[in-house]
């Protein structure tokens, strides 16, 4: 049996499971964010502030991005085997797709810890 | 298998039918997605960082041509692949496979992303 070395989870039955479970949050936290913002009172600073120094809002965050990361890969892992055939450049596109991923955690995780 | 067949997979002439539409439709904005990401993770350390910087964000948000417009589309964006999932979702579960149930699947989805694009612009502008 022939396994990709560059999908997640190195087997297609798992990708597909982490791809769910993460899209199940991440469209929690979507809906959590749309309610808050939307219909919640008028944002302020202290607010604001408040919201992301509750502890509980830091997991749920730091989720957010850990499921982001993985479904983002999957996701672009998918796109980019599908139509990028050329070796050379589909190695680039998901080098780079990996790098701002990294990017993306570190930084969120920067801002959430910074306040 | 004749290798000869003739093939046509140039996307310019192929008539897509509307699961075609919303399947690459999911992918699209999950690729701007990915990429749109910078600007929300901009914004929100910009909003937490200080008084002043929250300020900015807000202002940003409230005059901004392009903040608008980039906040828009990616809220879009966000709404349509969060509307195509669910049909995902649902499909994993073994509903709206059959052919005229797959259609009124992919037209729920379109019409109800198009309603949310249009009350978050809306909201945003």
């Amino acid at each position: 049996m022939v396994t990709s070395i560059t999908s997640f989870g190195r087997s297609g039955l798992y990708d597909w499971m982490v791809q769910r479970v993460t899209a199940v949050i991440l469209a929690c936290y979507t809906v959590f964010m749309i309610g808050y913002l939307a219909f919640g009172a008028e944002l302020t600073y202290d607010m604001w502030t408040e919201l992301f120094q509750c502890t509980a809002m830091r997991i749920f965050t730091l989720l957010t991005l850990l499921s982001f990361a993985a479904h983002v890969w999957i996701g672009m892992w998918s796109v980019s085997t599908d139509y990028i055939k050329p070796t050379g450049m589909r190695f680039v596109f998901q080098s780079v797709t990996g790098l701002l991923t990294f990017v993306y955690v570190a930084w969120g995780i920067q801002i959430l810890w910074g306040i | 298998m004749n290798k000869k067949r003739p093939v046509n997979l140039d996307l310019r002439t192929i008539k897509q039918p509307l699961p075609a539409i919303t399947s690459i439709l999911h992918r699209a904005t999950g690729v701007a997605l990915f990429f749109g990401a910078v600007f929300a993770i901009y914004a929100l350390g910009l909003s937490l960082e200080s008084e002043a910087g929250f300020n900015e964000a807000v202002d940003m948000f409230e005059n901004g041509f392009i903040a608008k417009l980039i906040a828009w589309g990616s809220v879009s964006a966000l709404l349509y692949h969060f509307f195509a999932g669910i049909k995902h979702l649902v499909m994993d579960f073994g509903y709206c496979e059959e052919l005229d149930s797959g259609l009124l699947a992919a037209k729920v989805t379109l019409g109800l992303a198009a309603a949310a694009v249009l009350i978050s612009g809306v909201w945003i502008w």
